[in-house]
């Protein structure tokens, strides 16, 4: 039977990071994942933070495939006609040493697989992990659905994406996942020309900008859609509460292509040409989601290990930077004692201290608050449009009369206390 | 664009064995709203009326796994199609 040290489910960034920093400290790795390479199966929106990765790969953006330096980041909040829309832009995101870059996983990941290869690492392609091999109350490898395909290791490492049948099976997310904790995402890729896409978002040569978008563009469900500029295509999606999305009885590629063709989205899409249409669930439940994050043997990363923070559209640092936690846990408790559960809680220990779950821990009161108050994504939208459109509208009316009148629209879709006990709750759970 | 055509543009490994297998049919006779007919981003499931079955199409599925939680009843037996098959992302 095949033997490892370690043995890593899923070739994702949690996984990859754990694996190529085991790796090169000579531990014997074995990664294991279902595609026909890393990033076959992967998804996500397609903003890679430069510091987390670079925590793992320092470097890295010299030389891995990218799509476009991230210089400015708008928020549009939509009604069915207009959009208010926010935004940053800075010179000192353009150059080095860079905050985020455009990324696509599939490209992304290939590319970190080859380095975690280089670094000493097995990397075991097309095969899925079927089940853990338990012995004596403890996990001693893995079962794959290879023909004689167990494998035994002293230490698992399950990053196995959102997707989580391991972990789930290995009794650590008591109950499973609920709908209220997933966010169902779709996402198309769509060919533009370059100089279309700088030129319609307004862009320097090579750089990039990112836009997300609230309220008409999830139809008023909790979540978020995107744009986001790559080299030569355009990223366009949509992620809703599967929760919500279930009450609604709606489809999320309708919810994408609503977006797609509202006013003020469109003319950026116009005569782009769809290239792919993938979906993936998004862990949104938080910290209050968090399954137990080891076992007798046993570690849980990234995706599988509901590390997300959807407030700040942060997800792929918290799976490196957890990957690589797992790993340096590993790395200290061999040589003190082995892998056994209570060295390996080591590792919520380790991530407590960092801001991985120092910043779950600060919105973990969020997804359920935002699920229970939907006027966040129906109401406040069209009331900030509102008001704008009125504000901005030149009637002769004179400015303290519109203040009124604003005041008194605002104050018709919602009292006065209503109004101040949703400031002072928002506050509560985003402050 | 049709959401067909969305699929036509994916690259696929076809499988001869389904991943996805409604557990016990009889569920899905009685199920309120069937929401798997709607929330797959694929619409893998179809409801059959003349037969009163859950169709499987399989084939295009993305392997999100939004079925698998959002079926109440808990009726698919939802697994990864074998290594190396299914979707391959292009870009991802």
């Amino acid at each position: 039977m095949l033997k490892f040290e370690v043995v890593i489910v899923g070739a994702g960034p949690a996984g990859l990071a754990a694996a190529y920093t085991l790796a090169k400290a000579g531990v014997e790795v074995a990664v294991f994942e279902r595609g026909d390479h890393p990033g076959a199966k992967n998804l996500m929106g397609g903003v890679l933070y430069r510091q987390p990765t670079e925590e793992v790969l320092p470097g890295f953006y010299r030389e891995a495939p990218l799509e476009r330096p991230v210089v400015e980041q708008r928020l549009w909040i939509l009604t069915e006609d207009d959009a208010l829309t926010l935004g940053y832009r800075s010179r000192a995101f353009a150059g080095e040493p860079y905050n985020a870059f455009t990324v696509f996983r599939s490209r992304f990941d290939r590319w970190f697989g080859q380095k975690v290869v280089e670094a000493g690492a097995l990397l075991i392609t097309e095969t899925v992990v079927e089940d853990l091999l338990w012995e004596n109350g403890r996990v001693v490898g893995v079962r794959t659905g290879r023909p004689q395909g167990d494998v035994r290791a002293e230490a698992v490492i399950l990053a196995e994406g959102v997707n989580s049948l391991l972990t789930q099976k290995a009794g650590l997310k008591k109950g499973g996942l609920q709908t209220h904790e997933l966010a169902v995402a779709v996402k198309e890729v769509l060919a533009l020309p370059k100089e279309k896409i700088e030129d319609r978002f307004g862009l320097e040569e090579g750089q990039g900008c990112t836009i997300e978008l609230l309220g008409e563009a999830t139809l008023g469900m909790m979540g978020v859609g995107f744009i986001y500029t790559n080299k030569d295509t355009l990223s366009v999606g949509v992620g809703v509460l599967l929760s919500h999305l279930v009450r609604r009885r709606l489809n999320p590629n309708d919810v994408l292509e609503h977006l797609k063709n509202h006013p003020s989205v469109r003319k950026f899409l116009a005569g782009a040409q769809p290239k792919e249409y993938l979906a993936h669930l998004i862990p949104e439940g938080g910290f209050r989601s968090i399954p137990k994050l080891y076992g007798p043997g046993l570690l849980v990363a990234g995706d599988a290990a509901m590390l997300v923070n959807g407030i700040h559209r942060e997800g792929s640092n918290l799976a490196l930077i957890s990957g690589k936690l797992a790993a340096e846990t590993l790395l200290e408790v061999r040589t003190r004692g082995g892998y056994h559960e209570k060295n390996l809680s080591r590792y919520r220990e380790k991530l407590e201290k960092s801001f991985v779950l120092q910043d779950l821990r600060k919105y973990q009161n969020t997804s359920l608050f935002f699920n229970e108050n939907p006027q966040f994504f129906t109401l406040y939208p069209r009331l900030l449009s509102l008001a704008a459109r009125e504000f901005l509208t030149v009637d002769s009316v004179p400015k303290r009369e519109k203040q009124r009148k604003i005041w008194q629209i605002i104050t018709s879709h919602r009292s006065r206390w209503k109004l101040a006990q949703d400031l002072f709750r928002l506050w509560r759970v985003l402050g | 664009m049709r959401l067909e055509d969305k699929l036509y543009l994916n690259r696929y490994q076809p499988d001869k064995h389904p991943h996805l297998r409604i557990k016990d049919r009889e569920v899905c006779r009685h199920c309120d709203g069937r929401p798997c007919t709607y929330i797959c981003p694929a619409r893998v499931y179809t409801w059959n009326e003349k037969e009163e079955r859950i169709e499987t199409a399989y084939e295009g599925c993305l392997e999100c796994g939004t079925c698998r939680y959002g079926c109440a009843h808990d009726n698919i037996d939802w697994r990864y199609p074998r290594g190396g098959f299914g979707i391959m992302h292009k870009y991802g």
